[in-house]
């Protein structure tokens, strides 16, 4: 589901004498549909470089990243938004969301996006509400006012609304406590077995165990120079 | 009531699709003697997206956005709508077009609005534009269309000075929409508006296009509104593009030095 080959990757900062950093050469993974894949490496070894990569958040200097079928890095912008929309979820570690958007749809979103009905779309947003511990109260209010784990949990049950082929997560059980960690644990549990490919960054060792089938070190992509 | 009205001439090719761009800009260029306005700009823009233009002040985008909605006379290049060159197209054919199929939200509603008028009656004037002639329903609509733009049908009457600035704004994004567009264009629309009046236009904006499907062309120097509002930026400096992509890659590794210092140098709040 998820294709990489010979990827590479540079930032050249012009206003900083046109410095040319290279941060990815010769990376390579497959993921495929029910796997989830953990990226590891020291940080700042390019696992979020990597995962920005696949989203299209960041462009690729060479290579392939194929998602479905589309290749990322050669693909017009309308053709990521359409993936994004479609088959590509991410889950990333900070929500951002228009102020004033009630939390209920801020989680419907993506489900509005593609076009569902309003109802049902709101259906599903509660329940993932409910299920993460966000209270009733809470959900005709923007979350721009919750509290940093209140926000992350929002930004879950947004990223698990559609059924995605393809997943993205960004340290998705950072700052949750025990009982909301284990719901999103189940969560990542429930798209694996539906067929979902996931790619994951986790620094809790122990919930990697637990739903991760393998373990990729980024840190083998690191170009030789700066290695 | 207003269906036989709204239609684009029968000549015309069939709608754009997915597939087929809405709009297609080739080569086009706008010059103030040796002074360039913008030069060789090309896009492609498809139904349902919205393209952002940034830049800063000078930097050519509201000359483009200007040429784009023939508010001013382009020197060079093709302006494609619905596969039809528009600067080919005689003047009574693109006034209806700009009554129909297109709309111009500026930056200050006092040039999109008629002052004197009524609320419902600036509403109500561009249905009116397009051949609707039944009062009941022209006011059913305007009422239906205040309500979705957040102003009380109580103020249906009242005259846009009597409005604040975020009213008078939505209010002018009414008056736009009532007709159904296909392809809005924008001119900084929360330039001049208080943080919180801009996140309750930009909240309604996106929810406009989302449901009626509706490509739009935004000119705006604030990045957190191209951010939040634009699929696609296009970024503008001495009158030529110097970047174009997906807006999150743009913003979060762009390329260009003029992009690398314009989105270093916001404030991070």
């Amino acid at each position: 589901m998820i294709d990489i080959e010979n990827l590479s990757k540079s930032f050249t900062l012009h206003n900083q004498g046109g410095a040319v950093i290279p941060v990815m050469a010769g990376a390579q993974m497959h993921v495929a549909r029910g796997e989830c894949v953990a990226l590891t490496g020291a940080s700042g070894a390019g696992k979020s470089t990597l995962m920005r990569m696949i989203y299209g958040n960041y462009l690729a200097a060479s290579g392939v990243i194929r998602v479905g079928g589309l290749d990322v890095v050669r693909a017009a912008p309308r053709e990521i938004i359409a993936l994004r929309r479609e088959t590509l979820g991410y889950v990333s570690q900070f929500l951002r969301v228009v102020p004033r958007v009630p939390t209920r749809t801020v989680v419907a979103e993506p489900l509005l996006a593609l076009g569902r009905p309003q109802a049902e779309a709101f259906a599903r947003a509660e329940d993932l509400l409910r299920r993460l511990n966000i209270p009733e109260r809470l959900w005709s209010l923007s979350p721009t006012t919750f509290s940093g784990g209140e926000q992350q949990r929002v930004n879950i049950a947004r990223g698990f609304a559609h059924d995605y082929p393809a997943l993205l997560l960004d340290e998705p059980t950072a700052s949750l406590d025990a009982a909301n960690r284990a719901v999103v644990l189940d969560l990542i549990a429930d798209a694996k077995a539906r067929g979902a490919a996931i790619v994951g960054i986790f620094h809790d060792e122990a919930a990697r165990a637990l739903v991760c089938d393998r373990e990729i070190d980024v840190t083998g992509f690191t170009p030789a120079r700066v290695a | 009531m207003m269906g036989s009205h709204m239609t684009f001439p029968a000549e015309t090719p069939p709608l754009a699709t997915p597939e087929t761009p809405l709009l297609r800009v080739e080569g086009l260029g706008k010059f103030y003697g040796a002074r360039i306005g913008c030069a060789d700009v090309c896009f492609d823009l498809f139904p349902g997206e919205v393209l952002g233009i940034v830049g800063e002040s000078g930097s050519g985008k509201s000359t483009l956005l200007s040429c784009l909605a023939g508010f001013l006379e382009a020197d060079a290049g093709r302006v494609l709508y619905r596969g039809r060159d528009i600067r080919a197209m005689a003047e009574p054919e693109r006034r209806m077009l700009s009554r129909t199929e297109w709309a111009f939200v500026h930056q200050n509603p006092r040039d999109g609005l008629r002052m004197g008028v009524s609320a419902g009656g600036n509403v109500g004037e561009r249905l009116m534009a397009v051949g609707a002639r039944n009062y009941g329903s022209i006011r059913d609509t305007a009422t239906d269309w205040l309500g979705r733009v957040e102003i009380a049908p109580e103020r249906i009457d009242d005259r846009p000075r009597q409005f604040s600035g975020g009213m008078q704004q939505r209010l002018q994004i009414a008056r736009n929409l009532v007709t159904g567009p296909r392809l809005v264009f924008m001119d900084e629309p929360t330039g001049g508006l208080d943080v919180s009046v801009q996140a309750r236009l930009l909240d309604l904006l996106r929810g406009l296009v989302r449901d009626m499907g509706l490509s739009v062309i935004i000119v705006t120097h604030d990045l957190a509104v191209a951010r939040l509002l634009a699929d696609r930026l296009m970024v503008m400096k001495d009158g030529h593009v110097i970047e174009q992509g997906l807006t999150d890659q743009v913003l979060d590794d762009p390329q260009a030095a003029y992009t690398q210092l314009l989105v270093s140098s916001v404030l991070q709040v």
